[in-house]
């Protein structure tokens, strides 16, 4: 009984975090159809800008994520705008430039010197609380509040507001959207501002919980492609409802079978979904059935 | 003409989440037969191609080639008993000379099999085949043009190609999906000795077509099609009489102008 | 200077006409513009070994070799097929630890062990991708960077074959000028025999899938069958080099799964120009040996060469075979419109 509840709350926890953690890269994907392998990076890159801000200049915790997320904004901005926008439609072409773009910010920063021990985060609230026995850091049930709240809004933008809108057109057909007079580059952009932000937001509420690691960008990435394969690649509610999925598998996986199978559990995962439903679980299978 | 029909359709029926592309269409097609689909957009024409070429399964029903079940078969087996198909939209292969488009559909076990030496066999010469598969189909052979690269062919030289792609197989049934549409009334003018000449050499043929004068030209039976339900099978003129085919196809504005058409 | 006012005019140049039919037999010149380039590259691959000031940059001339054939086998794949293949490491490990896991347990010679690698790799490879074969685009790139990913860590979660550490002893060359000139003159025989093979029918039939693949159903041809015959051909090739890359490294382990092998025959076929297949071959001759240049600079040099790949695919996509390959054959000038 015990360790279902555990199980319970671990994995709506890991799921919450698999979410975040995919949640940019679906929207770049969905709105833009640019696979953005540069995720990771962005990810990894926010958690040492807020480092910098933190500890190199002393800024209050609070207002240096504040601008760390807008600093990321600004990158995913310069990455659409100055590369991305060059080699769209050619699905190769994106797919290499943004993973050679990831894979520059990540070895750079090793190279800069930024791995090792040292990096850390200080979490939001320290200590841990008991639910129904089961010990909670508390700083993850701040995690599980933000997502499941970050979710909701996402939900809430897209539907109510003029730019959300837009992004679901643009999503759904892009050229019927041009013709409604939706500026498909520049909703690209803001895709890939809002898809970076995310991706900052998710370092923000994650990385306190360890140290700030180059390697786990590329796990991000992994997991982000995974739960987005999963879901239905630009579906965005098809990755929340997979990343419940993945994470209650990863949970399973992790109590029964050992640590180790924790990648193990979603690289099956990309690779099963992909060979029985290529659209994902919840994707729409309409466009792969009308190619005739 | 021969009584035994070389394809049967009973009951077809392709179902897109709940709307009925086709509905339980039953029909038979003799040997060299000309058979013209016509119905309004969306009503099913090109979904019925593509089932019978097994390109989509159909939700059930069944087609049958001489007597044979095929309806489950893959595509590629379908094609190769002998039931070539036209695209509508035409991609040929474009990063291939005209004359090379034509050397895969020669390279099948199908053209291999069929063609023996001459038509592409194991041994033939599959660029001479297709030089010759062309010039009946009306490019110039002492020109440039079968050897120029397919991504810069007009539209016209394009639908040729699409119809040699097919030729090349030796089929017994052609599925031309629209190949009039999109030509000018000079180049339908000249297509039309080569569907005629198709016949002749025993080929049957389904043709969809919106060109109605062109199709009725050569067409010795039509059918109509509308929301997915075969409304009504007969010669040309049968049809033009009909009234259902009349308000279904044209409004019950236009009559006058479809008597002048027939 | 307004740009719309002129163009660039492009002109065969008249030796390259002449040499177009059988006419270029009648005359030195014709003939030696024919086969001029490919001498050049078949004798300095030959005698790069020979000029190699030490064994550390003999060593560098074999991974080069390495990587050419897996950039040989992503441009195949990529270029003349159209299935987009990230799964360089796939099949350098599958090839990898066939061949350490036939000479250490069976204590077959490297001649041995790495043909028999080769098609059991190829093999193996293909039975794994074969599922994958209806998907295109982003998503078969997708699984098949998966792949290596998903292997390495089953290895490391089962501790099978050697764990994290690896099969270790395998038996290396006994000669090393055996060894070099084994790969070079491998992929010699890849180059020229890929470059034969996309121009027969059967290579035909491979582009058109590319191109086409409605068609090629339509045409009655098992899309599948020549599908997975590419892909057995693609990877044999990465097979091995995996093979090959066990036995000169006495090793097989988990880095044989790593992103490198992935990466950098992109990169290669990028800057070497893609669908060209010497290009790829070109690119791995320059890369690789800038990137051990700058071995000293540690990670740097995977940024460097992230940075030229993009460099290359964002302004000059078509790569510096296809460019030379315009000078060698045509002239340039601006022409007033």
């Amino acid at each position: 009984m015990d360790i279902l509840i555990e199980i319970l709350i671990y994995g709506s926890i890991r799921s919450i975090t698999l979410a975040l953690m995919a949640l940019g890269f679906a929207l770049v994907y969905g709105t833009s159809r640019v696979p953005n392998f540069a995720h990771g990076a962005l990810y990894i890159i926010n958690g040492f800008i807020v480092w910098s801000f933190l500890r190199l200049l002393g800024l209050n915790y609070f207002f240096s994520i504040l601008l760390a997320i807008i600093v990321i904004g600004v990158i995913g901005a310069l990455i659409y705008q100055i590369i991305l926008i060059r080699v769209r439609g050619i699905a190769i072409s994106e797919i290499i430039a943004s993973y050679a773009i990831g894979l520059a910010i990540l070895e750079g920063l090793r190279w800069g010197g930024f791995k090792g021990m040292t990096y850390t985060l200080p979490t939001f609230i320290q200590g841990s609380i008991f639910i129904v026995g089961v010990p909670v850091d508390l700083h993850r049930i701040v995690v599980l509040i933000c997502g499941a709240a970050l979710i909701g809004f996402l939900w809430l933008f897209t539907h109510y507001t003029r730019i959300g809108l837009a992004l679901r057109g643009m999503a759904q057909d892009e050229r019927a959207a041009l013709m409604l007079g939706i500026d498909s580059d520049r909703m690209a952009v803001v895709a890939m501002v809002f898809g970076s932000m995310l991706a900052g937001l998710a370092a923000v509420l994650l990385l306190p919980l360890g140290n700030i690691v180059v390697e786990s960008g590329y796990n991000v990435l992994i997991l982000a492609i995974a739960v987005c394969i999963v879901g239905g690649l630009g579906s965005w509610m098809g990755a929340v409802l997979a990343a419940f999925l993945i994470g209650f598998a990863q949970i399973l996986t992790e109590v029964y079978l050992g640590t180790h199978f924790k990648t193990v559990v979603a690289l099956l995962a990309i690779i099963i979904t992909l060979i029985l439903r290529p659209s994902g679980l919840f994707g729409r299978q309409k466009e792969l059935e009308e190619r005739v | 003409m021969n009584n035994q029909p070389i394809l049967q359709m009973r009951g077809v029926t392709k179902t897109f989440g709940g709307i009925f592309a086709l509905n339980e269409v039953s029909f038979d097609l003799f040997e060299s037969d000309i058979l013209g689909i016509i119905g309004p957009n969306g009503s099913g024409k090109t979904t019925l191609v593509n089932c019978i070429t097994g390109f989509i399964k159909m939700t059930y029903g069944e087609v049958l080639f001489r007597g044979k079940n095929i309806s489950r078969r893959p595509a590629y087996k379908i094609a190769d008993m002998g039931i070539a198909r036209t695209f509508q939209i035409m991609r040929p292969y474009f990063s291939l000379p005209a004359y090379k488009n034509l050397v895969i559909p020669l390279f099948s076990p199908r053209a291999k099999r069929t063609g023996g030496w001459r038509g592409g066999g194991k041994l033939g010469d599959r660029n001479a085949v297709s030089i010759d598969i062309l010039e009946e189909m009306g490019f110039e052979r002492e020109s440039y043009v079968p050897y120029k690269m397919a991504s810069n062919l007009p539209t016209g030289y394009l639908k040729r190609l699409e119809l040699a792609r097919c030729l090349a197989l030796k089929p017994e049934i052609i599925l031309c999906d629209e190949v009039f549409s999109g030509l000018s009334m000079s180049e339908i003018a000249s297509m039309v000795p080569l569907i005629e000449r198709l016949q002749i050499e025993g080929i049957t043929l389904i043709m969809i077509e919106h060109r109605l004068r062109e199709l009725f030209q050569v067409a010795n039976r039509v059918l109509v099609l509308n929301f997915g339900e075969k409304l009504i099978e007969g010669t040309p003129g049968e049809v033009m009489a009909d009234k259902k085919v009349k308000e279904a196809y044209f409004g019950s504005e236009k009559v006058e102008e479809v008597e002048t058409y027939a | 200077m307004e740009i719309g006012h002129r163009r660039k005019e492009r002109l065969d140049r008249g030796v390259k006409v002449r040499t177009e039919g059988l006419y270029a037999l009648m005359s030195w010149r014709e003939l030696g513009y024919l086969t001029m380039p490919r001498l050049v590259l078949i004798i300095g691959m030959l005698i790069l070994p020979l000029v190699m000031p030490s064994m550390y940059w003999q060593r560098v001339i074999s991974i080069v070799c390495i990587y050419a054939l897996l950039s040989l086998s992503f441009d195949f794949l990529a270029h003349f097929v159209g299935l987009v293949s990230l799964g360089g490491a796939f099949f350098i490990g599958s090839g990898g630890y066939i061949a350490a896991i036939l000479n250490t347990i069976l204590g077959l010679p490297p001649m041995v062990s790495i043909p028999i690698s080769t098609l059991l790799g190829a093999v193996i490879c293909t039975l794994f991708l074969f599922p994958c074969l209806p998907l295109r685009g982003v998503y078969f790139a997708i699984i098949t960077l998966m792949f290596p990913l998903l292997l390495g860590r089953v290895i490391e979660a089962l501790d099978i074959l050697g764990g994290t550490d690896g099969i270790l002893g395998v038996g290396s060359f006994t000669n090393s000028w055996v060894e070099q000139y084994f790969i070079i003159l491998m992929v010699l025989f890849y180059l020229f025999g890929m470059r034969r093979l996309v121009n027969l029918d059967i290579g035909l039939v491979f582009r058109a899938v590319m191109d086409n693949d409605q068609a090629v159903r339509a045409s009655g041809i098992n899309l599948t069958y020549y599908k997975t015959v590419a892909v057995f051909i693609a990877s044999s090739m990465g097979c091995l080099a995996g093979g090959y890359l066990a036995h000169i490294y006495m090793w097989a382990g988990l880095s044989m799964f790593a992103l490198d092998f992935s990466i950098l025959p992109i990169a290669a076929t990028v800057i070497g120009g893609s669908g060209t297949l010497v290009g790829p071959v070109l690119g791995a001759f320059i890369l690789v040996p800038i990137s051990e240049l700058l071995r000293a600079f540690g990670t740097l040099r995977i940024v460097f060469y992230a940075l030229i790949l993009l460099a290359f695919i964002v302004f000059r996509s078509e790569g510096i075979m296809v460019y030379g390959q315009r000078k060698y054959q045509q002239f340039e000038k601006w022409v007033k419109v």
